[in-house]
């Protein structure tokens, strides 16, 4: 039982390490994505310029957010 | 519709094999570490495991995902856990590429695995050395994870696991050849620069198969993946630019100008 219990806990630290780890803003977004496809699917073309926009987002805010943290580690950290 | 055009299958191979081969590279990096500190013959055995172990992971999950589960649900999953990946490489590739983060060292990685191996205790009475066979197992297992869930996602979502587990076998031989020519120079690899590309096509594949499992119906069909892979290139080059103006402290250093040099007076 000890043996299963500590498997799964290894199996639940490595997705969520794998999907959530120091991005969640990033599992947020796909889900997201997903949301909006399912809403906007009748409107096909709304969604083929919506979906990659938001990716888009996703993708600067999280990249914004990791210089950020990486600027503020640099100046402010031990050298 | 099932994607079948030669540029999707293209696609799905080079993402396949170019992100197995990033992967492969940190692996083989191990490997070699192991080999060379504690002998080859523990280290390649404990590799070889790790690489069955893998084979049997894609048959096992693989199979039945394409057998038993509604190809919508299943694109749904897969796009949406493929563009969380995507994204993520994309990021960090950006992040490496402007000086935020710094960039994969795999001297330091050959050098830490030699390290942490030379205080491990000698080889058993059977000539067999369990520490090298765990680090190459362990190595190669956990690099080889995510190439599997590449391989079982993109495979099983176009029903191509087949094309998509041969991409990761070749991107397999040719990483273990170079690194058999090369030995330690694996360092040389531009590592980055692959996990931008991975990252560009597995972001797109993610996206057209969140949007086709759902009922979206993308202009051009399949070939819409081509579309998607030039626009996430462009804002990731541009993205890259951008960031760059802003360079982070991982930036390599400006080379420092010698009296009389580049001055025109």
């Amino acid at each position: 039982m000890r043996h299963i219990a500590s498997w799964l806990r290894v199996l639940w630290n490595f997705w969520w390490d794998f999907l959530v780890g120091d991005t969640p803003e990033l599992f947020v977004a796909a889900m997201l994505i997903v949301v909006v496809a399912i809403i906007v699917r009748p409107h096909s073309s709304v969604a083929v310029i919506l979906l990659p926009l938001l990716a888009i987002l996703a993708l600067a805010a999280s990249t914004y957010r990791g210089a950020k943290a990486s600027r503020s580690r640099g100046s402010g950290g031990p050298k | 519709m099932t994607p079948s055009s030669p540029s999707t299958t293209l696609i799905l191979v080079l993402a396949v094999f170019g992100a197995s081969a990033v992967e492969m590279v940190e692996a083989l990096t191990i490997v070699v570490a192991a080999g060379v500190s504690r002998g080859w013959r523990s280290a390649l055995e404990g590799a070889a495991a790790a690489i069955a172990v893998l084979a049997v992971i894609v048959l096992v999950v693989g199979v039945p995902l394409i057998r038993y589960v509604p190809i919508n649900a299943l694109r749904v999953v897969v796009g949406a856990l493929l563009l969380v990946l995507g994204l993520s490489w994309l990021r960090k590739a950006i992040l490496r590429a402007s000086g935020h983060k710094a960039l994969h060292d795999e001297d330091a990685i050959f050098a830490e695995t030699s390290a942490e191996l030379g205080s491990a205790g000698g080889a058993g009475p059977s000539g067999r050395d369990a520490a090298a066979f765990a680090v190459a197992f362990k190595g190669v297992f956990l690099e080889g994870t995510e190439v599997v869930l590449i391989v079982i996602s993109l495979g099983a979502s176009q029903h191509r696991l087949g094309i998509a587990a041969l991409a990761a076998g070749a991107a397999l031989v040719v990483v273990t050849v170079v690194g058999a020519v090369v030995a330690k120079q694996l360092s040389n690899v531009p590592e980055n620069s692959i996990k931008l590309g991975v990252g560009v096509m597995l972001t797109s594949f993610g996206l057209f198969w969140v949007g086709e499992g759902t009922g979206v119906r993308w202009p051009g069909g399949d070939v819409f993946i081509v579309a998607l892979v030039a626009l996430f290139a462009v804002v990731t080059y541009a993205g890259v630019r951008v960031m760059k103006s802003h360079p982070g402290p991982y930036a390599a250093p400006i080379a420092p100008v010698l009296p009389g040099e580049g001055v025109v007076s």
